[in-house]
């Protein structure tokens, strides 16, 4: 076995394998550890396809920027976990019955006969000084121009939802408003009175 | 490193209606006092303008741009004029509402706005990556919108099941379009169709995309089996959030199917009509046997909208017979035209929910439209003619939608699909007529008097109106329907 073979079984495995605990894990901070196992094993495959701009962008962006907030969030929540249990027996049969079908076609149609080397042969390999990332920026910003500046529209919709959602204002809060301190003057901030001195009886 | 800047005159009202986006989100964010006020006619204006901007733009033949990632032809500004005069009106309507409730914020007409930007990319695109981000960007502000009132639990738990059961959509319907991708080799739809003619498309994998894909066009049109978060999403959400949903999306929903399953896979469309048709059957009997047991008019409503879906496949499905492509143009202008009407009606019907609400009050049980006749013949009427309509009775818009689409059906040769869907129409009218039973023959529980702004009233007459000329005059929107149609094929 090539070495390159062995480390792709190694990783594929190991995900597999982290991608079941995920679902299973009863602890969910577990289950979010597993998926960021999941994403490191993800992006060493797509290191062996030499995408490795995709790669370290998968282990930048969702090991450290999404799943470090992710866990933030389970670790505030107050999760019941028999109450996510409820009725799992009772689903049972029949998602056991809908996945294991869908296992069934999946590993018949995704086997080797219609994705293997000889239907699909591997891409000639590419010149020196071929820089994925250059062209990956390449062709972002020309000819998949229109569906970039459509995504940092739906990023957009995100970010209006969750204020629109979750940003409430409060009456009778003890906060500051910045915009007012900061315009603040010096006549505001002290008041010099002129008084005379007491004298002391 | 060849690259031409792309001809952008095609789209612009898609960069019309972005830039205006962004404007009225600054706008708003500096105006604070008169936000919701500028908010909402400033979206007015952008809908209203982006007709013309379209109109203006329009071109008879398909137009492609931005690396062919993009299409504007007949189909797609037809669809996009729908869009905006739907959207338009489902905000005109709504908006006394949402104030009553106060949830009448200027991020809601944002939201609105960014949702139909969504819905033109997803009718304008030529390529699964612009259909899915579009779809994504109409998701994502429908499910916001649902959860706008963030104090009612039930629009919580209903934007919750949309959101969780949308994401499991969107991946089916992504797995699909990279199984299609890993079978021809191209996103684009043009390309997809060019592999499947030529044959060099592995017709396994091929059929195991189309499965995912047809999945989740299903479940944006909600139809069975994929309807579940229907009823609970309607029932769920304020009624002018409903309202948007059953109307524009529907047309996206549809632009959708056409362009993947007609534009992309014209080749096997006789393996997805046979998905289609399960689908449809499954759609108009459960629909129609469902929403009698209804008695929360919005569920009624819904149930009656998973039918209609259903009604309006059996215009996309019986476009190819034993290879003969001779009724194509005439079965997908009548899936339109239905899809057309159906917009039209559920304006109305969830319009009319709207009138009769109050602050503090919804209007969702059937037993609210009890004695309307007496508190309101003249909306009364109107209500007669959208269940009049929905129900299929002749001389109503609705019915014109129904015998085209069976039309279709029969010349097609799928007598018994004909047969099945007249009888789960008659079964249906049940339901529609007991609307007009209990507002014609019942005496009133609720004697207030019908309070909306005069801008509601008078557009809610002329849509009732429309509803019942369209009627007399179906001609007219059917010629436009497959005019769009045939310059696009």
């Amino acid at each position: 076995m090539e070495f390159k073979t062995f480390v792709f079984y190694f990783l594929a495995v190991i995900m597999v394998f982290a991608a079941l605990r995920v679902i299973t894990a009863r602890n969910p901070v577990h289950a979010a550890l597993f998926l960021v196992l999941t994403f490191f094993n993800a992006g060493g495959i797509w290191l062996l396809l030499q995408a490795e701009f995709l790669a370290i962008t998968l282990v930048m962006v969702y090991v450290g920027a999404v799943m470090v907030l992710f866990l933030f969030v389970v670790m505030m929540l107050d999760i019941n976990l028999d109450r996510i249990r409820e009725g799992f027996w009772s689903y049972l049969p029949v998602g056991a019955l809908v996945g294991i079908l869908m296992l069934i076609e999946m590993v018949m149609v995704l086997g080797g006969s219609y994705f293997g080397l000889e239907a699909m042969p591997a891409p000639p390999a590419a010149g020196e000084g071929y820089s994925n990332t250059r062209e990956l920026g390449r062709v972002l910003y020309t000819d998949y121009v229109y569906p970039f500046e459509l995504a940092s529209l739906v990023l957009l919709v995100a970010m209006v939802a969750a204020v629109a959602l979750t940003l409430r204002k409060r009456k009778g809060i003890k906060g500051i408003p910045a915009s007012e301190q900061v315009a603040v003057k010096r006549e505001g901030r002290v008041e010099l009175v002129k008084m005379q001195a007491e004298k002391e009886d | 490193m060849n690259f031409v800047v792309p001809d952008f005159y095609p789209a612009a009202a898609e960069i019309f209606v972005a830039v205006m986006a962004l404007v009225i989100m600054l706008a708003s964010t500096f105006a604070r006092s008169i936000a919701r006020t500028l908010a909402y006619y400033a979206t007015q204006f952008t809908l209203i303008a982006a007709a013309f901007v379209t109109i203006y733009t329009m071109q008879g033949e398909p137009v492609y741009t931005f690396s062919n990632l993009f299409i504007s032809d007949l189909m797609g500004s037809f669809l996009k004029l729908m869009i905006y005069f739907s959207t338009a009106i489902a905000l005109l309507y709504g908006r006394a509402y949402l104030a009553d409730r106060k949830i009448d914020k200027p991020e809601y007409y944002l939201l609105a706005l960014l949702m139909t930007l969504g819905m033109m990319v997803m009718v304008t695109a030529n390529h699964m990556l612009p259909m899915y981000i579009g779809l994504e960007m109409m998701s994502l502000a429908l499910y916001t919108m649902v959860a706008f009132d963030r104090d009612s639990a039930r629009s919580t738990e209903a934007a919750m099941k949309y959101f969780v059961l949308g994401a499991l959509a969107s991946g089916l319907l992504l797995y699909g379009m990279s199984m299609i991708y890993g079978a021809t080799g191209s996103l684009e739809f043009s390309a997809i169709a060019q592999a499947v003619y030529n044959q060099a498309a592995n017709q396994t994998v091929l059929m195991f995309g189309l499965v995912f894909l047809v999945a989740g066009i299903c479940f944006k049109l909600g139809v069975v089996p994929f309807h579940m978060w229907v009823p609970d999403v309607y029932q769920g959400a304020p009624t002018a959030v409903t309202l948007m949903i059953s109307t524009a999306p529907k047309l996206a929903a549809f632009a959708m199917a056409v362009r993947l399953l007609i534009w992309a896979l014209f080749d096997i469309a006789e393996e997805w009509q046979g998905m289609l048709m399960l689908v449809a059957v499954a759609s108009i009997v459960l629909g129609n046997l469902a929403a009698i047991a209804q008695q929360n008019i919005k569920r009624m409503l819904a149930y009656s909208g998973i039918s209609h879906m259903g009604f309006m496949l059996l215009g996309l499905l019986s476009g190819v017979v034993d290879g003969d492509r001779h009724f194509a143009l005439n079965a997908y202008s009548s899936a339109m035209f239905y899809a057309v009407s159906y917009v039209i009606m559920s304006l109305a019907s969830f319009g009319m929910l709207i009138l009769l609400s109050r602050a503090g009050f919804d209007a969702e049980n059937i037993d609210d439209f009890k004695g309307l006749n007496k508190r309101s013949p003249w909306f009364a009427l109107m209500m007669l003619f959208v269940m009049f309509s929905m129900a299929g009775i002749p001389f109503f818009i609705g019915f014109f939608a129904k015998l085209s689409v069976l039309q279709a059906v029969v010349a097609a040769g799928y007598f018994w699909l004909a047969v099945v869907a007249v009888l789960m129409s008659v079964a249906g009218a049940f339901y529609y007529l007991r609307v007009v039973k209990v507002m014609y023959f019942d005496a009133p529980d609720d004697e207030a008097p019908i309070h909306a702004p005069a801008e509601v009233r008078v557009m809610l007459s002329a849509n009732g109106i429309a509803i019942a000329a369209l009627g007399l005059a179906p001609q007219m929107l059917m010629s436009l329907c497959a005019y769009a149609l045939l310059g696009s094929l």
